[in-house]
């Protein structure tokens, strides 16, 4: 399989702060990968360069055969990569639906005058539009709540509307930032379910970053681990749980000794 | 909440009769007091006194200090809302002691000591209006007496209608609201009928010609109608309203449709009666309206839509009213009150020129400030709006627009050979292009343009991620918005004639701001409402124009503490069509 997203040596400082550290990393397509590592590892950061919102100072990204570093994040949107938010960021004032159709924007075509004249063009656009925005809560079991304002809605909720939000621009790689932050046991479960349907069902590259390992262990076919901005280890989900460097990453070099010692007896 | 009315009830069961908050009910009524004491060491009180609101009996003045009293009186009444109803309306009571006991205070004081070298307005005949016409200082107790029996009738009063039903409070309030605003307005309306047969038929209610406010008796009958009425409405409005909110719900769509429509051409047809009934002043009042709401509208898209907020929104206004001048006045040459150059064009031809010009500052405007985002943006549009007022000012270009005299002498607008300077003509031309400019900011609002202004102003960032290009929406909303003022400039120049710089200081930005937020952000319909809130209202009570802003600012402060998402707030659009089940909302 060929990889969607390619990077080579992406590097993004603020100030002294080497916050991605030549990063290489390569997403093959229509898989499910996670990208893990302590607080502070860089890993927001790296989606925040893939999306646009940051300029990388070195380095190259590779999305789907275009260079994409330095695009502002509209272009890379454009482009088919899609993401949601580690604290969500809902359109609070607006309705479910109107997210989900804000979403949409990448994809409608009508400008300033057909708005206005409502030209057949417009109707058209806008009434499939709305068709899809009502198909796609009903996908992520939102059916019934299209009309509330994303404010008042409950937590759970709003993190599977950001997600419905981010499928409606039909994105061929999907960014997902702590999907299960803040969920009970439970919704984490249906959750993990749910992102593992959407890759079967629609076709779609996921790359998510996660605290939560079982559920990283669960779905990732391939696993990057950050610290300090550099990658320490890469792999499967039983290539990473025994490497050293990563348990040291997590619980510091003594943990680290003491579990190979504990391994060897 | 829960837990207030919970303890509230626990201490209701303990100590049943009378529970008082003394601290708060001291405090609320003080403030009662002092409210009344401001409102007459500034003048107010004398000032309104001078207009009947019932005729020879109720003036403005007594109305204000009476309403500053009432609503301490209400406010106490609701604090002890976890009381028994006997220490609500004694609550009540004693606020409305306590606040007219504070304006004892200071008319005793008023005749121990001279106050009249700090504060004014503590007039002999504000005390007189205070003390109900005695004489003081020899009937000082008798004065003082009546005061205080004046705060206890107005605070039993409060907390009878606080206790009250629900329904008869709100039948006594509205009454009593439209007897203060017909009888505020009643010179208005009698300046309307005035020589026409219908004068004599009303002069029962509204007094007659030399008199202010309404009769005694047309009080009384307009209390009683209103009161109710409101009954009424609310016995059976409520299911009529609703059954025909469902009847209307089950019409298919392009029926609905076509009776909105119905009724939005019906109000524009009655609209555009109204000049006959109006006459000049009224019409030229309307027309003042009317351009503040182009600009609502516009300025709306901006800050209402787009989240962009922007203070120097009065520039886009001055450069189409400047724009029709320069490209229409007659009075070209060297010499004073003269410009040396414009292109003679008519109202028509110049109109679009004026617009595109507003348009095309927008832009220039908005390129530079497109990174910009809250307080850093409405700084830079401040700045904006001063440099243009300073240029209009500036001798440098004094030649070309007239430096501080203006430019005079602007071509009026015609239409089939006619030209159209009266009001009441021009009004045509200001309700036209105000329905027009609704209905494109009305279509704009949804559709493809307007969400991705709405998302911009929620979320900036991820407004960009979801594909929105906000170089180009943002000069959309800014261009759009400039077009809108730059039409109400070209129609201003032209209505006056002559423009002079000083029409376009910060206060009309401001303005514009103020009548978008009270009538609610990026609500259409709040536009209007508040259009006519802040700018008909203060144009109809001109005599009170000293406390103008004062009212202004207080009326802004209440806002936003008790309303702050407007008069009319934004509607959310029903979209899903469909109700919510039980149990839906699961995951």
């Amino acid at each position: 399989m060929a990889a969607i997203l390619t990077a080579k040596g992406v590097t993004k400082r603020f100030g002294g702060l080497l916050a991605v550290n030549k990063l290489d990393l390569e997403i093959e397509e229509n898989s499910i990968s996670s990208v893990i590592g302590p607080n502070g590892a860089g890993k927001t950061t790296f989606f925040n360069c893939v999306t646009g919102f940051y300029n990388p100072e070195e380095g190259r990204i590779i999305f789907n055969g275009h260079e994409i570093q330095g695009l502002s994040p509209d272009r890379v949107t454009r482009l088919g990569a899609a993401r949601t938010y580690q604290n969500i960021r809902l359109f609070a004032n607006m309705t479910a639906i109107e997210n989900v159709l804000v979403g949409e924007h990448s994809l409608l075509k009508n400008n300033f005058l057909d708005a206005v004249i409502r030209t057949p063009r417009f109707n058209r656009e806008e009434k499939s539009a709305v068709e899809e925005a009502r198909r796609l809560l009903r996908f992520v079991g939102l059916r019934g709540i299209g009309d509330h304002l994303a404010r008042n809605l409950p937590y759970g909720a709003q993190r599977r509307l950001e997600i419905a939000r981010a499928l409606a621009s039909k994105p061929k790689l999907l960014l997902l930032d702590e999907p299960t932050a803040g969920m009970n046991p439970q919704e984490t479960n249906e959750l993990t379910r749910f992102i593992r349907d959407l890759r079967d069902q629609l076709q779609i590259t996921i790359l998510l970053i996660e605290h939560h390992m079982r559920v990283v262990m669960d779905i990732s076919e391939q696993i990057t681990v950050l610290d300090y901005g550099s990658k320490i280890a890469e792999g499967s989900a039983s290539d990473i749980q025994n490497n050293p460097a990563v348990i040291e990453a997590y619980l510091g070099r003594g943990a680290a000794t003491g579990l190979k010692t504990t391994k060897v007896h | 909440m829960t837990a207030k009315v919970q303890t509230g009830q626990l201490s209701s069961f303990s100590n049943k009769t009378l529970a008082f908050d003394w601290k708060g009910l001291l405090r609320i009524g003080l403030i009662g007091g002092l409210m009344a004491v401001l409102v007459s060491i500034i003048g107010m009180v004398e000032t309104f006194h001078g207009r009947d609101i019932v005729g020879g009996v109720i003036t403005m003045g007594q109305t204000v200090l009476a309403g500053a009293i009432f609503v301490s009186s209400s406010i106490a009444a609701s604090r002890n809302s976890s009381h028994s109803r006997l220490s609500q309306i004694l609550g009540a009571v004693v606020s409305g002691l306590l606040a007219t006991a504070t304006l004892g205070i200071l008319i005793w004081f008023s005749q121990l000591v001279n106050l009249r070298p700090i504060f004014v307005n503590i007039s002999p005949s504000l005390i007189r209006i205070l003390t109900f016409e005695k004489d003081l200082p020899g009937q000082l107790v008798p004065a003082l007496g009546l005061l205080l029996a004046y705060g206890f009738v107005i605070g039993l009063f409060a907390g009878l209608l606080y206790v009250a039903p629900t329904k008869m409070r709100k039948a006594v309030t509205s009454g009593i609201i439209w007897v203060l605003v017909i009888g505020l307005l009643g010179e208005l309306l009698r300046t309307l009928i005035v020589g026409k047969p219908i004068e004599e038929s009303v002069s029962w209610i509204l007094g007659t010609r030399n008199q202010k406010g309404v009769s005694v008796i047309g009080a009384a009958v307009i209390f009683s109608l209103v009161a109710a009425f409101s009954t009424l409405s609310q016995m059976f409005g409520g299911r009529l309203g609703s059954q025909v909110q469902a009847r209307k719900a089950a019409l298919p769509v392009n029926a609905q449709r076509g009776l909105n429509a119905t009724l939005l051409l019906v109000i524009f047809l009655i609209l555009w009666q109204l000049p006959q009934l109006f006459g000049i002043y009224l019409s030229d009042v309307a027309n003042t309206v009317g351009l503040y709401i182009l600009m609502g509208l516009g300025l709306n898209i901006v800050v209402g839509y787009a989240g962009l907020l922007d203070l120097g929104y009065v520039a886009f206004f001055a450069l189409g009213a400047y724009t029709m001048a320069v490209a229409t006045s007659t009075a070209v040459g060297a010499g004073r009150g003269l410009i040396l150059f414009s292109l003679g064009l008519t109202f028509w031809e110049a109109l679009p020129i004026a617009v595109g010009v507003a348009c095309l500052a927008g832009i220039i405007l908005g390129i530079p400030v497109l990174k910009m985002r809250g307080d850093y943006l409405a700084i830079v549009t401040l700045g904006f709006g001063e440099i243009i007022r300073i240029l209009a000012f500036s001798d440098f270009l004094k030649p070309y627009i007239g430096g501080a005299q203006g430019i005079v002498k602007i071509a009026p607008i015609m239409v089939a050979g006619q030209n159209l300077t009266r009001p009441t003509e021009l009004f045509h031309v200001v309700l036209i292009i105000c329905a027009i400019v609704a209905f494109i900011a009305w279509r704009l609002r949804d559709s493809r343009v307007g969400r991705a202004w709405k998302a911009i102003r929620e979320d900036e960032d991820v407004a960009s991620a979801m594909g929105i290009n906000l170089v180009t929406s943002k000069l959309l909303a800014f261009a759009s918005g400039a077009a809108f003022s730059g039409f109400a400039g070209a129609i201003f120049a032209t209505k006056l004639s002559s423009i002079i710089p000083g029409s376009f200081g910060l206060l009309v930005s401001i303005n514009i701001l103020a009548l978008i937020i009270v009538g609610g952000m990026g609500s259409l319909p709040g536009v209007l409402v508040g259009a006519l809130a802040l700018v008909a209202l203060p144009e109809l009570l001109r005599e009170f124009s000293e406390f103008r802003l004062l009212v202004f600012g207080a009326v802004l402060v209440g806002m936003m503490i008790y309303k702050p998402e407007g008069l009319l707030p934004e509607e959310t659009r029903k979209l899903e069509l469909h109700e919510p089940e039980p149990g839906e909302l699961q995951p």
